[in-house]
């Protein structure tokens, strides 16, 4: 992400500029416009549709509520209090959004990784072979991920099968529940997101060269000393990836804590901001929500950037 | 000892996960024949029905062909201007580029609930009315990102010789592009469609800030699924996983054979 911007300028060397005939000029002014040109439509669409949202969110999360008005109705104002107030209702909210975002994270990463390394590694060569694996981990995103929360909770529900199998060798109590549980809420955005956690490392992996692991174990590292000293850390950039494209929709999800969680201890920001907007019509509240959300994980990624960042991200 | 351990663990690991993965579509689609009626919640026996008649619950049809619409042209919009843009970043070098790329980034790194919530704002601000032209703007925002993201990699990974092999022998610059450079990143351009279409499809959070009463597949699973979701939509989603199954597969296959064939020449 910073990679590009730290980067110097490429400066025009003095000697060269003599060099350079009219032409060869005119030809460079020609292609920087062409460079230009290519980048402006879709540079305005973000402006509008990307920039300008959110400097209008953050405005309105400081319109204020004059006194006698109907529900929905704001003033524009400079209304800080906002902050204040959401801050303290919903600190743990954001709280437990992170924490759920952090366990998916890394539970991903654990089932993830092995199956990157199986398709990329162990499978290199068998083109059709690794070709159906990854079909069946992109395939499921055409069969809608609400039909596939529901069906998990389903599977998970008190009369399904997991639980019977469960209270029935006692691991659970009988009157146990995985429905309407944190466990359920967190095992939701592991499986939702998991594609999003494999694909940047398989993409890494399958570029790894395996006679660097030959190399390995001719010095006799043993299998796991390989994997430590030099399988992770060359694929380093895919997990970085794959952690970033995991934890960043899973902290702003709300459609497994809707589905799987209760709405007592389960909530997540997300569901917050939802039902600020549309059940209670809170439009300044749900709007600094927001920006707070938008601004924890910038800060959160920023962090992590720069204490493992790597420059071949992006 | 340890090196057998390494031999079973990451096919039994890898082979587990898949099989993680899969477990709730199976589900749907073994619940798609069953015999349902209004909920969808146990199993009451086999039936074909749904499968004969998949657009037998009311509004099942209509909200999928809204998501198939809706994805079409977000992709077709997210994949032209994305294109465009990585190849601009990549090639030009101009004033603002770190600008340019920030804007890029940044909307992968805002969660769905915020570009929804702050695009709600905007047309709200603006007195849009919410429906299909305000929900494929926002798809195509986010795809466009994931577009520009793929298809740079794809561009900078490009040899320079090839187009400058291609001036040499006197080609113009359009027709360098079109004959040489846009063939090498067809693949790149492609596969960031298909992500884009997959992504817009699959779409839940953003659509249901930016849809009012516009109803989406996704959005209509969403809703029904207090009142029980009908077999129908099982029959569609396993339907749609299939297609995309069959559609993968035989690309590879025939992908696998050619590469058979050049290599038996």
């Amino acid at each position: 992400m910073t990679a590009t911007g730290s980067r110097p300028r490429n400066k025009k060397k003095p000697a060269s500029v003599h060099l350079r005939s009219e032409e060869e000029l005119a030809a460079e002014r020609r292609k920087r416009r062409v460079g230009l040109y290519l980048i402006i439509p879709g540079m305005a669409v973000l402006a509008l549709f990307f920039a300008a949202p959110v400097l209008v969110l953050l405005s309105m999360s400081l319109y204020a509520r004059p006194p006698g008005a109907e529900i929905g109705e704001f003033v524009p104002a400079l209304e800080f209090g906002n902050y204040v107030t959401v801050i303290g209702a919903y600190w743990d909210v954001f709280l437990r959004s992170f924490f759920f975002a952090l366990i998916a994270t890394v539970a991903a990463l654990l089932i993830g990784y092995p199956m990157a390394y199986l398709v990329a590694v162990r499978l290199r060569g068998r083109q059709l072979m690794q070709g159906i694996l990854l079909v069946l981990l992109i395939a499921p995103f055409f069969s809608s991920f609400i039909l596939r929360t529901q069906a998990w909770k389903q599977i998970l529900s008190d009369e399904g099968p997991v639980v019977t199998v469960l209270r029935a060798i006692a691991i659970l109590p009988a009157d146990g529940h995985l429905t309407a549980t944190a466990f359920a809420v967190v095992c939701g955005l592991t499986y939702n997101f998991l594609p999003f956690m494999m694909l940047p490392i398989y993409a890494n992996l399958d570029r790894l060269d395996t006679n660097l692991l030959e190399a390995s174990g001719d010095l006799y590292a043993s299998p796991l000393t390989t994997f430590f000293k030099v399988t992770l850390p060359l694929s380093m950039p895919g997990v970085f990836a794959g952690t970033l494209l995991t934890f960043i929709p899973a902290a702003g999800d709300y459609v497994n804590a809707a589905l799987l969680g209760n709405n007592r201890d389960t909530a997540m920001i997300g569901q917050i901001i939802d039902s600020r907007f549309f059940k209670v019509v809170d439009y300044p509240g749900a709007s600094a929500l927001s920006f707070i959300l938008m601004i924890l994980i910038l800060a959160l990624v920023m962090i992590y950037i720069k204490r493992f960042g790597t420059k071949e991200l992006f | 000892m340890r090196q057998k351990f390494g031999r079973w663990f990451i096919p039994v690991a890898g082979g587990l996960a898949f099989i993680y993965l899969l477990v709730p579509i199976t589900y749907i689609f073994v619940f798609s024949f069953n015999d349902a009626g209004r909920t969808n919640l146990e199993w009451r026996g086999f039936t074909l029905e749904n499968w004969k008649n998949p657009c037998g619950a009311p509004n099942v049809c209509e909200s999928l062909v809204n998501s198939l619409q809706i994805g079409l042209v977000a992709t077709i919009f997210a994949t032209v201007l994305g294109t465009c843009v990585a190849l601009g970043l990549v090639r030009y070098k101009f004033k603002f580029r770190n600008t340019a790329d920030l804007l890029i980034i940044l909307p992968l790194a805002t969660p769905e609930v915020v570009l929804g919530a702050s695009l709600l704002a905007q047309f709200l601000n603006l007195g849009w009315e919410l429906g299909f032209s305000t929900i494929v703007i926002s798809h195509v925002i986010f795809c466009m990102s994931f577009v520009v993201v793929t298809v740079r990699a794809r561009v900078s990974s490009l040899d320079p010789r090839l187009e400058e092999a291609a001036s040499d022998l006197y080609a113009s610059p359009f027709l360098t592009f079109w004959k040489v450079t846009f063939p090498l990143l067809l693949p790149g351009i492609v596969a960031a469609a298909l992500l884009s279409f997959a992504m817009s499809f699959d779409d839940f959070i953003i659509t249901n800030f930016n849809s009012g009463n516009f109803s989406t597949f996704p959005k209509f699973i969403y809703v029904s699924a207090t009142r029980g979701i009908p077999a129908q939509a099982n029959v569609i989603g396993s339907a749609m996983f299939i297609l995309a199954l069959v559609v993968v597969v035989t690309s590879q296959v025939i992908a696998y054979r050619r590469r058979k064939a050049l290599a038996a020449r």
